[in-house]
């Protein structure tokens, strides 16, 4: 974006602090979105973005918080610019906090690039399709809910499950086959404790993805507003590495519903009409400025893929946060407690989780022929399956027919070896395939109705093994 | 719309994409005005004295009290004319394409192409001579647009009441923006005539008078033709929470609704399902026609990330674009996904206009605003002297929050529309696509198409009642197995549910991306609807006779009922009266059995 007066100019007429807001007074030509400095009484800059401007009073929003500043010894300085990210490829394994000060000791950036933060949207007309598969090496996400190059999929889970390990598993094996493309790894923490923080460092260093990543983080102690930075921070640079240096990016934010949070506190401040659960109107598109920030552009190499956690408060889907997410990003993977009491891991719920770009993404030349009807096949079992399972906690197994009991303990089988796999168990597209098709092979062909009579041939276990 | 001496307002507040200004005096509601040193474009939404609040079609970043704000005298419209189809825009009609190629795959501010290219030559061809006498909406000449819209009307402005015509190309090669034609209004007013026009975008178009629809719009989804089928120039809703599939299912009718011009609206929805549409509609054949369909589709793609207000507009641009069309004689189909996200731009700005808020947050005015969207829906007699027919069919998909249908959006909506698919998350869970619910949905035009339907296929609303009831009856069975488990049924009530089973996986799913499932024509969804029944009435017989359902079941023609809906359109009529034959084998077979 433009900004015409590059002048910088500094105003002491601080006339109220609320919550993360400044209202600062007789601020004739500052432009709205501009980029603020504010020093406090003790010298220390903290910085914000001005929210709304008129020519008696100007609002601004502090990241780092107001608490400390006074009315009379805060200086404000209005610079004149958006709020940019030096960016260049010397980020790459670089950390920086969640405002992009680098936190890990190393030397400062040297910027290519100055970027402004919030982005333009990408046109519709200039989109590549995704159609990339990317293996993560998890059946459950590889089998019946493909990720593809430049999708954005999120991570729905609750408190007290496993989403972070099942990132990090991802995080440590997602590729894509046959190609020795520059990979990099984008990590977003927002308001995290050091515990998870550590938790993905460690991970990614133990993998050797830590040369290979940009990290961002925002602790649970650091100031609240500058979540709403962080994902900013990190897709900007994440644009710039795939549209201008070809890196394919794969895009980490956790936990989005701490931002979300942190856009509500500034709603309230601004005494904004709520929308549902406190949260300002606005937010579906406060949020689609961040998951749009997303995919792949015609005539460019490199892509943009998107993976956000973020934890359902009281595992409730209809929340706004998981609501308004779901309706923007392309599909959903359900962490499920059920799953997860019982000892599965990853507890990957497959029947409520969608990825809506699978249908291009799997395939001949892509996974395998068989993928679409097999997983067809495995989807239609198992729902049938987990239907049978509540009628039984009804009416007790004995009213069940022989075709009941046989969907019943494939249902069983499916969650035990399909879904269930080891934390550092890579397993490639043809091994999940295969696993399908061992556990379909308890069925009669008749059954298998998904599934074209071509295939059934060439891949049925009974078949396959005459053949060979 | 006179150019008067325009006088340049100052900006006094600014607060998101919203903008005060000082000075207007002779601003008029609706105006469009170029605001700040970039003069990016805004549009009047209210006036308080001689201020006004301007809500802007950009991002605002940058943009200070004290810049300019430039009036232009005119309403936000757009521009009509051959050159539409086949587009993609933004919600304030910028061509995407021609905005790639001045600002690269990232949109920039401030750029203002033409909607409509104008060097490029039509080939016009005159219908009219001079001294014709012509009226509002007459047709002066056709233009080849694109190869699915051969005459492309150019047509009498509707302001010009009456008039002669006093000069008029021959046929040839035109730009939209040379004169083709001058019209004699009498009193010294002479009009000259190209092939552009212009209109604003929340004004309805002005027509004869409204007519009945008893035709319908067929759509090869087997579930809306049969069951809930919606008339051309009728309005149906689509509410589905995330991942029911309304979008597929608005690809779906875009690609196959057997209507003359598709203007399809991203409102506020994903960036990569536009992407899709552009990258799949130039593939995919019109089963009628064999063309291209991208050629009689208009895009209108404001995607979630894009500014807010263009987004409100831009159902009106795909609106006023479509009543064009409707205006030559043609059968437009509209979609809008979502109009939910339409209902939350106007609730971000009266938001930011401190407005009193009702439901939820939304102005008080939503439901208003919605009704007079739907309504300038319908099939009327159009302006002009001949008498032409055109409709415009408008579905909108609704996007309800936790898919909770109480919602003010869907509320609304539902007061208005006609036809009511209600997309079920359960449904899609269990991946029945389309996950329309045949229990809760509706369509209001059922029975008076139903007369159409019986021109062609006689026992057609038979048929549909049958399928409709037993649905009905399945849902009270199953309850009746979820209390005291299957074995409490006769053989009479599992042959019902072995029915219904058999209609909702055999008939109802449909598979959008199988290539010989994804349209079904009426010929073979009529002829599937006669096999189930068959199947249904003469094995209810045998089950009369004590033969079991389980029996029946297992033959090997009633297991090929399963696979049917794969059998392509064209080869269906011959396989309809095999398998037909067949059933009658198997099944007198089984009779039979029990005799000897």
């Amino acid at each position: 974006m433009t900004i015409k007066s590059i002048v910088a100019r500094e105003f002491k007429t601080v006339s109220g602090i609320s919550g993360p807001l400044l209202f600062v007074q007789g601020t004739k030509n500052v432009a709205y979105g501009e980029y603020v400095e504010i020093v406090a009484q003790d010298g220390s800059v903290r910085h914000g973005q001005v929210l709304e401007t008129s020519f008696e009073m100007a609002v601004v929003q502090v990241f780092e918080g107001t608490g400390g500043l006074s009315r009379e010894h805060t200086i404000v300085r209005f610079t004149g610019e958006p709020l940019r990210f030096a960016v260049s490829t010397d980020v790459i394994g670089r950390m920086f906090n969640g405002s992009g000060k680098v936190i890990d000791g190393g030397p400062p950036i040297i910027p290519k690039e100055k970027l402004d933060v919030n982005g333009s949207p990408i046109n519709p007309k200039s989109r590549a399709y995704p159609t990339d598969f990317i293996q993560t090496g998890i059946s459950a996400i590889d089998g019946m809910n493909t990720l593809s190059r430049g999708q954005k999929l999120p991570l729905f889970s609750g408190n007290g499950l496993p989403h972070n390990e099942i990132a990090a598993q991802i995080a440590r094996q997602a590729k894509v086959r046959k190609t020795e493309e520059k990979f990099l790894l984008i990590f977003a923490a927002l308001g995290i404790t050091v515990d998870e923080a550590r938790f993905f460092i460690n991970s990614f260093e133990e993998s050797g993805a830590l040369s290979r990543s940009v990290l961002f983080i925002n602790l649970a102690q650091d100031p609240a507003i500058e979540r709403i930075l962080t994902p900013r921070l990190a897709l900007t640079t994440a644009e710039y590495l795939a549209f201008e240096e070809d890196y394919h990016v794969l895009v980490i934010i956790t936990d989005m519903t701490n931002y979300c949070e942190a856009l509500r506190e500034i709603s309230a401040a601004r005494e904004e009409v709520p929308g549902r659960r406190g949260y300002p109107g606005y937010m579906y598109t406060d949020l689609a400025s961040i998951y749009e920030r997303t995919g792949r552009v015609i005539g460019k190499l490199g892509s943009i893929t998107q993976m956000p956690i973020l934890t359902m408060p009281n595992d409730d889907i209809t929340h706004p946060i998981p609501d308004l997410t779901g309706y923007i990003t392309e599909g959903q993977i359900i962490v499920d407690r059920a799953l997860h009491r019982r000892g599965i891991y990853p507890p990957i719920d497959v029947l409520p989780s969608l990825s809506r770009l699978m249908k291009e993404a799997i395939g001949q030349n892509k996974t395998r022929e068989d993928h679409r009807e097999l997983s067809d096949q495995l989807y239609y079992m198992y729902a049938e399956g987990r239907s049978l399972r509540e009628l039984v906690a009804v009416i007790g197994e004995e009213a069940l027919t022989e075709r009941d009991h046989m969907y019943l303990r494939a249902a069983d089988r499916f969650e035990r070896e399909f879904v269930s796999q080891g934390r550092y168990e890579e397993r490639s597209i043809e091994q999940t395939l295969d696993i399908g098709w061992n556990i379909l092979s308890s069925f009669p062909e008749s059954e298998l109705k998904r599934i074209s009579l071509n295939t059934i041939q060439k891949y049925h276990p009974s078949k396959r093994s005459k053949v060979s | 719309m006179l150019k008067q001496k325009l006088k340049f307002g100052v900006i006094k507040k600014v607060v998101g994409p919203v903008v005060f200004a000082e000075n207007m005096e002779n601003i008029t509601m609706y105006e469009m005005v170029k605001v700040g040193l970039d003069k990016i474009i805004g549009e009047v939404i209210r006036i308080e004295g001689n201020s006004a609040v301007i809500q802007v079609y950009e991002d605002t970043t940058g943009v200070s009290p004290g810049e300019p704000v430039e009036p232009t005298g005119l309403l936000l419209s757009v521009e009509l004319g051959p050159g539409l189809l086949n587009q993609i825009f933004d919600g304030i009609q910028r061509p995407l394409t021609v905005l790639e190629k001045d600002s690269g795959f990232f949109i920039r501010r401030g750029i203002y192409p033409n909607a409509l290219p104008r060097n490029k030559k039509w080939h016009f061809i005159p219908i009219k001579k001079v001294g014709d006498k012509v009226i509002a909406g007459d047709i002066l000449g056709y233009v080849k647009e694109s190869p699915l819209l051969e005459r492309h009307a150019i047509m009498v402005h509707p302001q010009i009441k009456n008039g002669q015509i006093s000069y008029i190309v021959e046929e040839g090669d035109y730009t939209i923006d040379e004169m083709i034609a001058k019209i004699d209004c009498g009193n010294n007013n002479v009009v000259e005539v190209n092939m552009i026009t212009r209109w604003p975008i929340r004004r309805p178009r002005p027509i004869k008078r409204r007519v009945s629809t008893y035709l319908p719009l067929i759509t090869g989804q087997r579930i809306i033709d049969a069951l809930f089928p919606i008339a051309k120039g009728g309005t149906a809703a689509i509410p589905g929470g995330f991942g029911t599939g309304k979008t597929v299912m608005q690809h779906q009718l875009a690609q196959w609704a057997d209507a003359n011009v598709i203007v399809y609206i991203g409102c506020g929805e994903r960036g990569n399902e536009m992407a899709e549409v552009l990258e799949r509609f130039p593939e995919l054949k019109d089963p009628r026609s064999g063309l291209p369909l991208i050629n009689r589709t208009i895009l209108i793609a404001n995607v979630s990330n894009m500014p807010i207000a263009a987004r409100e507009a831009s159902i009106y641009t795909g609106m006023t674009i479509a009543e064009y069309y409707r205006d030559m004689g043609y059968d437009v189909a509209l979609m809008a996904d979502s109009t939910s996200r339409w209902a939350e731009a106007l609730r971000e700005i009266s938001g930011r206009l401190e407005e009193m808020p009702g439901e939820e947050g939304y102005p008080a005015y939503l439901s208003s605003r919605i009704a007079e969207f739907y309504e300038r829906a319908g099939r009327c007699e159009v302006l002009g002297s001949d008498e032409r027919y055109g409709s415009i069919s408008v579905i909108g998909a609704v996007s309800p929050p936790g898919a909770d249908f109480s919602e003010p959006v869907t509320q609304s909506t539902l007061r208005v529309v006609k036809v009511f698919w209600a997309l079920d998350t359960s449904l899609a869970q269990r991946r029945h696509f389309p996950a329309i619910n045949w229990l809760t949905s509706y369509s209001l035009y059922k029975n008076d198409l139903d007369l159409w339907f019986a021109k062609y296929f006689p026992n057609w609303s038979v048929l549909t009642k049958e399928f409709m009831q037993v649905l009905q009856e399945e849902e009270e069975l199953i309850e009746i197995v979820r209390l005291v488990g299957p074995d409490a049924l006769s053989e009479v009530q599992k042959l019902i549910l072995e029915y219904a089973r058999k209609i909702r996986e055999d008939y109802l799913m449909q598979h959008a991306y199988s290539p010989a499932d994804s349209y079904c024509d009426l010929k073979k969804n009529y002829y599937m609807m006669c096999l189930l029944s068959y199947f249904y009435n003469e094995s209810k017989k045998l089950v009369d006779s004590g033969i079991q359902v389980s029996r029946i079941n297992s033959l090997p023609s009633v297991q090929e009922l399963g696979r049917m809906k794969f059998v392509p359109n064209e080869e269906f009529e011959a396989f309809y009266f095999s398998l037909l034959e067949r059933l009658k084998n198997d099944l007198s077979s089984l009779a039979g059995g029990v005799k000897g």
